[in-house]
């Protein structure tokens, strides 16, 4: 008996899938070849990972380059609110801090994005018109991602409707984790045609992959399929973003930029709380990826406390001495 | 509301130089004989910054008549005072001077980065704690030999005659005194030439530990201190960590006598990276392998050994990553690769780099502006280099890599064994069958797997064929310092 090492590559599909952009154009030709190819990428040594961001973790990062790095910080935040009992006043709040984050000094950068569920985009994108600051929401049911598909491309719809320009999904990492990887790849395929305009960024939910090697094929995974970013987690897991996952994700968008001329962007979301935080992250994505996604085009903190000790780091730069808590305003 | 404009795409660190006001450097040292610091007899001395050629300190040379003085000094403590002591209480000392060297672990950081040229970042991260590991180890050793496996009563020595080399000063130093001292025995140590001042600083924790008198000595100089401390008839044991060369004469001057001798001596490590590979942690263990420490690492991994099939993807990778590698002040917390520690050192890295290229090897080496003062040499890859090429073959004893390839495991194991040397080997695999197999082969005292130059008190660390003889750290590091003991 001969066996087929790919048994459903000479099946036709129903419906002509996708194809990733060249040269991987046939990585998804089947079940098997997509299982293959991500298995296939380079395994990820967790031990020498976290050596890696050790050593990275001791950069001493100051005076100018520290003004430069919270600046550049405060820029690629997303400044985030995700709770049951968010209102649009709530939102609204929200809004003018990220159109101003700092009362005390305009010269403070305002940041990327307001990330909000999509059924307040509206309030959101109503807030923010004309200043350039992205609204983003949450959509294909946000966190777990256990809905139908048509439910899902719906939430999505609905939330760019309401005016979101910048869509978070969550990957179905119980087909990832059970090995449907092509159920994964269609249905980001399917959001990002939904999102139409928007720009799509994918949740990989690392605390729920959980090892490195998960978390490279899920990243290359979500490229492969058209998302716009990478993101780590929902903040709704424990552990959301840690650096050394930051790390193999800023590894992947630098290795697929080098081998498609696509480049994809980082969110690192959940748990980065300080500025201290926020600078090692810089410094991963400057050595590791290089500078070219220094910029919130291309990077991103998903977060909502860690702006306001950016914004105390910042008039201490300024003012030489530390103010309390009631020197920035309460979210 | 204009939007503010956004910072500019550059992410420079600013200079973040580690203070050196934390040490005091005296403008001349003496000797550290029998407690005391002491004039040597000889000329004077200059030790110098690599990194800028300032001269730091003027130190004693020791002459055959100093050694001797250290030699009874140590001989009479052997004898009075820590030979009799309760096992406990040289524990104690041990555990004492472990402390010490931790609460002044900035200083001696600082003081290493100095005399040597290596970057803050590892004198701080690796050779202080280390060293302090090291006592802290042998210290739990002091009570406990009778129990160490290594035979019935084990006894030390007596004097102990040490002459340790300047790539890691003070963890060398460690290295040698922590064991000899938790075994009973008594030390004369002869610190390198270019690198003698955390040895006296050391010299001043001994004190500041209340160390009984004679039990360390530190007698700086050069080659002839150090052959006078070798040859030195009242010494019962040598070790020696260097060069092959003086390994061999040290050999030979021993030879015929009652002494023990250990050797740590050179290393030519291959560093072997199979297509099945982490790919970017085995980037890291390269660069970690060769250009830790700029290179002056007798266990460097100075030859990778890289599988055919993935060759062009680790060099490019490789190359990316080296150019993010960060040289200059190693004061400064951010800096990667510090200075070479002499200009005779620079001048043989130098030499056989060119001897390189004109026996046809490609050298690359990223843009990068060195210093205009002190010794520097930038980290190098050599390609396309053969079997039979110099430079892969010599000891560079710097930051200079040489890419050779294989094609099947049999081919790696011949090629990585296919040297004079036997000290280390790394092998990067994501298949454990494959490390146990391929490690069982080679012919080094240390193999790392899926990592390189971590280096333990626990660990006993030594070579095969010239990389010397003798085991230092473990339980095996402590029967060189003991009579009666079984190696095994």
């Amino acid at each position: 008996m001969t066996h087929l090492l790919d048994p459903q590559a000479a099946a036709a599909d129903a419906a002509p899938r996708r194809e990733p952009p060249p040269p991987f154009g046939d990585a998804t030709r089947s079940e098997a070849a997509f299982r293959a190819f991500l298995h296939g990428l380079p395994g990820v040594d967790q031990v020498g990972a976290e050596a890696r961001v050790g050593v990275l973790g001791t950069r001493s990062i100051k005076t100018t380059a520290k003004a430069w790095a919270i600046d550049t910080a405060i820029s690629m935040v997303d400044l985030t609110t995700l709770e049951g009992a968010d209102t649009p006043g709530k939102v609204r709040s929200l809004a003018a801090k990220a159109r101003q984050p700092d009362p005390t000094d305009p010269s403070t950068p305002r940041v990327a994005a307001v990330c909000v569920y999509g059924d307040l985009a509206g309030v959101a994108r109503e807030a923010l018109t004309g200043t350039g600051i992205h609204v983003a929401a949450v959509a294909t049911a946000f966190p777990s991602g256990r809905a139908s598909r048509a439910v899902k491309l719906a939430d999505v719809r609905d939330a760019v409707a309401n005016g979101a320009d910048e869509i978070d999904m969550v990957i179905d990492r119980g087909a990832f984790l059970a090995g449907r990887y092509l159920d994964v790849f269609d249905e980001i395929v399917a959001v990002k045609e939904a999102c139409g305009e928007a720009h799509l960024k994918v949740i990989l939910e690392t605390g729920e992959l959980v090892t490195l090697d998960n978390v490279r094929r899920a990243s290359w995974l979500a490229m492969l399929a058209g998302g716009d970013f990478i993101k780590t987690s929902t903040g709704k897991v424990s552990p959301a973003a840690t650096l050394p996952v930051c790390l193999v994700m800023m590894e992947a968008v630098r290795d697929f930029r080098a081998a498609t001329g696509r480049q994809v962007g980082v969110k690192p979301a959940g748990g980065i709380r300080t500025t201290k935080d926020a600078v090692k992250h810089l410094v991963l994505v400057n050595e590791v990826a290089g500078p070219d996604w220094l910029s919130p085009d291309w990077f991103r903190f998903g977060a909502s406390s860690l702006l306001n000790d950016l914004l105390l780091q910042r008039q201490k730069l300024r003012t030489g001495h530390y103010s309390g808590p009631d020197h920035v305003s309460v979210d | 509301m204009t939007a503010p404009a956004q910072p500019s795409p550059a992410f420079e660190y600013a200079p973040a130089p580690e203070s050196r006001s934390i040490v005091d450097i005296a403008p001349s040292y003496g000797l550290f004989v029998d407690g005391e610091f002491v004039d040597g007899t000889g000329e004077a001395m200059k030790t110098v910054n690599p990194a800028t050629e300032e001269v730091l300190s003027e130190v004693a040379v020791g002459t055959e008549a100093d050694v001797d003085r250290a030699v009874k000094a140590a001989r009479r403590a052997f004898t009075r005072t820590w030979g009799p002591m309760r096992p406990a209480d040289r524990g104690k000392y041990l555990f004492r001077i472990a402390r010490l060297l931790q609460e002044r672990a900035r200083e001696f950081a600082v003081l290493e980065t100095l005399d040597n040229g290596k970057p803050i970042r590892e004198s701080r991260d690796v050779d202080v704690p280390l060293a302090a590991a090291h006592f802290l180890y042998h210290a739990g050793w002091a009570d406990k030999l009778d129990w160490a496996g290594l035979g019935p009563g084990p006894r030390p020595l007596g004097v102990a005659g040490q002459v340790i080399p300047w790539n890691f000063p003070l963890l060398m130093l460690a290295w040698k005194i922590a064991p000899a001292l938790a075994t009973g025995n008594t030390v004369v140590l002869k610190p390198a030439e270019t690198t003698p001042l955390t040895a006296l600083l050391f010299a001043e924790v001994c004190r500041q530990a209340d160390l009984p008198a004679g039990v360390v000595n530190v007698v700086t100089g050069a080659g002839e201190t150090g052959r006078a401390v070798v040859e030195h008839a009242d010494v019962d044991k040598v070790a020696f960590t260097g060069s092959t060369e003086v390994g061999r004469s040290i050999a030979r001057a021993v030879a015929g006598t009652r002494k023990k001798l250990t050797l740590e001596l050179g290393g030519k490590a291959a560093n072997i990276v199979f297509d099945d590979a982490p790919v970017d942690q085995a980037v890291e263990g390269i660069v970690q392998g060769i250009f830790f420490n700029q290179g002056h690492v007798c266990c460097a991994g100075s030859r990778l050994l890289v599988q055919e099939n993935v060759h062009d993807e680790v060099i490019a990778r490789l190359q990316r990553r080296i150019g993010t590698l960060r040289l200059g002040d190693p004061l400064d917390k951010n800096t990667d690769i510090g200075a070479i520690n002499s200009a005779e050192q620079l001048a043989r890295i130098r030499e056989l780099s060119e001897i390189g290229e004109a026996e046809g090897a490609q050298r690359w080496q990223p843009a990068c502006a060195l210093p205009d003062r002190g010794f520097w040499f930038p980290p190098t890859v050599f390609t396309e280099v053969s079997p039979a090429h110099r430079i892969a073959r010599d000891e560079v004893f710097g930051p200079v890599l040489s890419v050779l390839t294989f094609r099947t495991p049999d081919e790696a194991v011949a090629k990585a064994n296919n040297t004079t040397y036997g000290l280390s080997a790394g092998i990067w695999t994501e298949k454990g069958s494959r490390i146990l197999a391929i490690t069982d082969r080679l012919r080094a005292g240390v193999v790392w797997a899926n990592t390189f130059n971590k280096f333990d008190p626990t660990s006993p660390f030594g070579g095969y064929k010239q990389s010397g003889y003798g085991r230092e750290g473990g339980r095996q590091g402590l029967a060189a310092y003991l009579t009666g003991a079984d190696s095994k």
